[in-house]
């Protein structure tokens, strides 16, 4: 019988995975896959409680989180393909002008 | 009984193929097994009976942000593979680990205090997508027109940010082509 507990652990699993992704990757592009990792497994646990309680407004916050990741989507890439034109590269170290 | 297997094998190649995504040097199989992990995940949300979360996650993100990703990996030129250097893998495992946790503590308090009601039950009888838009367009009106006036300014972002210059190539080497063109200047 799978309840709501097993849900969490997979999505707490994933978001793990995100944020290790979002720590550990240095190219930019590879960050803004780990984001929409982390987004997903958000998305799981919302219709995991949503299921669980019989109630409508997980499913509402995961149709408003679709929303804005597709946003910024469109948004992130704009601003990935401006920093491609003036530096010639997504890797974080080489985007990195001041030498604190 | 089939709930289970379904589950256990989603969750199962959802890890794996976010694992991938997360650890591979290619871009191109980052963003393929990203995907096929958002297909999968579309089959969680049918397991959880939101029929129309799923469809939604169907269509937005394995149809849109995914043609978006591979239509800038077009301008970005990243079919070799990615060299970075990664320090302190150790540091990251732990606190990767540490956040799952605190993810975990937060998602499980209120369930353990009991304090959870349900605001908007689901009707018996009543499909899910039916559902779904009665409260979309009642209770939740206002964040929904909001949410289409955020895609509207993000849609015109989109366009002036990415459409600047967009008959300049960005991967071949523009620098040949302005020695040409001094030289010919010169002349």
């Amino acid at each position: 019988m799978i309840t709501l507990t097993h849900y969490l652990v997979v999505s707490a699993i994933l978001f793990s995975i995100g944020l290790m992704g979002v720590l550990r990757r240095r190219n930019l592009l590879m960050l803004f896959f780990s984001t929409e990792i982390m987004l997903n497994s958000v998305n799981i646990a919302f219709a995991a409680f949503s299921n669980a309680y019989g109630d409508l407004t997980g499913q509402m916050f995961a149709f408003f989180i679709i929303a804005i990741a597709a946003s910024e989507v469109a948004v992130g890439l704009g601003l990935l393909i401006l920093l491609y034109k003036k530096f010639g590269s997504l890797d974080l170290d080489d985007l990195a002008n001041m030498r604190g | 009984m089939i709930e289970t297997v379904a589950f256990y094998l989603f969750s199962v190649l959802t890890i794996g193929l976010f694992l991938v995504t997360v650890m591979s040097k290619n871009v191109l199989y980052a963003m393929t097994s990203l995907a096929a992990g958002m297909v999968l995940i579309s089959g969680f949300f049918f397991i959880l009976g939101a029929d129309f979360l799923g469809v939604v996650q169907l269509i937005v993100y394995v149809g849109a942000v995914m043609a978006l990703y591979s239509f800038g990996m077009m301008f970005f030129d990243l079919t070799r593979d990615i060299k970075e250097k990664n320090t302190n893998s150790a540091l990251i495992f732990v606190l990767g680990g540490l956040s799952a946790l605190v993810l975990v503590l937060i998602f499980a308090a209120p369930i353990y205090s009991q304090n959870i009601q349900a605001l908007y039950p689901m009707h018996e009888g009543v499909g899910n997508a039916q559902d779904v838009g009665i409260v979309l367009f009642t209770k939740y009106l206002v964040p929904f027109e909001v949410a289409a006036i955020m895609l509207l300014v993000a849609m015109v972002a989109g366009i002036i940010l990415a459409g600047k210059k967009m008959d300049q190539s960005l991967t071949e080497d523009t620098n040949a082509d302005d020695t040409i063109l001094v030289t010919k200047d010169a002349k």
